[in-house]
């Protein structure tokens, strides 16, 4: 099956977050801490990441379709409203209080241990109810 | 300004990498990998949708285990908060990824570069009350936290 393919670009993102220091709470935090002992590291993922991304996606733009079939999405369009300024204040809060966002606690639970579960657990509840409440984002 | 801990070639290796497997999966099927959207796509299962979306989950968990095995040093993980703590921060990060349609890999390494204005306030907004809530934790209610 294709879908299995896509084992190898969530290992290399996992592997990425490993790699970056990004899944230990404590190094997002020591960013996010801008008036204690700031450690910069998380803005040099972000940038490689975005950078790669631009350029790798970049090479992509003579194809009509992706690889293994659907389609490619068309360019972004939309402005800001209520809801995603909303949205992204509580993903902030809990991001600053816990150090964690959706992808290193998922490669997290690697580790196979209570907090993490609990964590991840927490957050696809408030994913299902974000979903039953408000219905799916766009 | 003291920074701590700073450790820039990893972090840009790390982060070349994670672009480098959003930009497969956008290659492969035309998705945006936001690890959010991802992961709360499965679930509200549609047909034919799903089976990619748990592998490259799979895959996420496998590729961190591989690298925690082969690199202990990798594998710290500090807990910043008790359960109570984790508990509501998770279902705030829930919550809050998908009224805001995104977190930091779907709207921050992907959107921005996509050019998207969405994107780009969205990741100003949580980077800023992340800053917000650490300095409160931290320097105003928590002292030692």
């Amino acid at each position: 099956m294709r879908a299995t393919l896509f084992v190898l670009p969530g290992a290399l993102f996992g592997a990425g977050l490993a790699v970056s220091g990004m899944v230990d709470p404590a190094k997002v935090v020591g960013f996010l801490d801008l008036a204690g002992a700031w450690d910069p590291s998380l803005a040099f993922v972000m940038v490689g990441a975005m950078a790669s991304f631009w350029f790798l996606t970049r090479l992509l733009r003579g194809r009509t379709a992706p690889f293994l079939g659907g389609s490619f999405p068309p360019p972004p369009s939309g402005s800001p409203d209520r809801r995603l300024l909303l949205g992204s204040a509580l993903f902030g809060i809990g991001w600053g209080r816990a150090g964690l966002c959706p992808g290193p606690a998922i490669t997290n639970l690697a580790h196979l241990e209570l907090p993490i579960l609990a964590f991840v657990g927490a957050m696809l509840a408030g994913m299902f109810a974000a979903q039953r409440l408000f219905g799916a984002d766009r | 300004m003291e920074l701590h801990n700073f450790t820039p070639v990893p972090a840009l290796v790390g982060g070349l990498m994670i672009g480098t497997a959003a930009a497969l999966v956008y290659a492969m099927n035309g998705r945006i990998a936001g690890i959010s959207g991802i992961a709360a796509r499965l679930l509200r299962s549609v047909p034919g949708d799903t089976a990619w979306r748990a592998m490259f989950l799979v895959g996420m968990v496998g590729g961190g285990a591989l690298l925690f095995h082969l690199r202990p040093a990798l594998a710290v993980h500090e807990m910043q908060t008790g359960w109570w703590g984790l508990v509501g921060a998770g279902l705030l990060v829930g919550l809050g990824t998908r009224l805001g349609g995104g977190c930091t890999s779907g709207h921050g390494v992907c959107g921005i570069p996509r050019g998207s204005t969405r994107s780009f306030v969205a990741t100003l907004t949580f980077m800023a009350f992340g800053f917000a809530t650490v300095f409160v934790l931290r320097h105003l209610i928590g002292g030692e936290v």
